[in-house]
């Protein structure tokens, strides 16, 4: 058979779509098992490694803070979420900050400087990161007794951020 | 194989080839430093901004301060 004349287009076809799926999965992969979002279930902490002690969350009002050292907004948060927790500990409010630094030194460096009494734990094989898909840094998830999502807050913004929190704390506490 | 069935899959292939990486919130502590920011010396903002005006006769418009670790 003359190869030259074979027919071009299957080959065509095929390649156009094989482009379209390099591209596709070039630019969409972060994004296929898609961000967390409000009314979701929070990803089952007792199923993820993380370091660090998990607290007791059963019917809690939970804060899950994702932060790392070298995140300025992250430093801003910190006196704030010792606040909440301060502030609503004893209402049945939970505080969770899950560090993503890759080094632990860095992380103890970090609570050196901005001490907390809150639990922090470290995701630093970001296995719990990768599934929740977070926006930007910091990114806190405010979960309701149920362990479902609520509100997301994806950035510190000083006090407005800070009104937030306390007003829809205030709202899955009663 | 005919000329557009070869072009046709070498365009394809060039998808291979791109270099784009994904950098993830949480995996920007390089592009958080300091020495990326484009605002860390002064002085040579002022120089440059001097020189700016000078030939110009505008200034700012330089962009947004702060580095790529895209906080907030």
């Amino acid at each position: 058979m003359n190869t030259s004349r074979t027919d071009p287009r299957p080959i065509m076809r095929a390649s156009l779509l094989l482009a379209i799926l390099v591209i596709a999965f070039a630019r969409f992969s972060p994004a296929i098992a898609g961000p967390v979002k409000e009314g979701d279930s929070f990803p089952d902490l007792k199923a993820v490694k993380l370091e660090g002690a998990l607290p007791d969350l059963a019917g809690k009002v939970v804060i899950v803070d994702f932060f790392a050292s070298w995140c300025g907004p992250c430093k801003d948060s910190f006196p704030v979420m010792q606040e909440l927790h301060e502030k609503f500990e004893a209402k049945g409010l939970v505080i969770l900050a899950v560090n993503l630094d890759k080094k632990a030194e860095d992380m103890k460096s970090f609570l050196a400087a901005h001490p907390v009494t809150f639990p922090v734990v470290r995701d630093g094989t970001s296995t719990l990161v990768k599934q929740v898909q977070i926006a930007t840094m910091p990114s806190s998830f405010i979960l309701d007794k149920t362990g479902k999502v609520r509100f997301v807050h994806r950035g510190f913004k000083g006090e407005k951020t800070r009104e937030e929190y306390l007003k829809q704390i205030a709202e899955l506490l009663n | 194989m005919k000329k557009p069935a070869r072009l046709c899959l070498l365009l394809a292939a060039t998808g291979f080839l791109t270099g784009c990486q994904h950098v993830e919130p949480w995996e920007r502590r390089t592009l958080a430093d300091y020495t990326m920011r484009a605002d860390r010396d002064p002085l040579t903002i002022a120089n440059r901004e001097h020189m700016w005006f000078s030939r110009e006769a505008a200034s700012g418009g330089r962009g947004v301060g702060g580095g790529g670790c895209g906080c907030n």
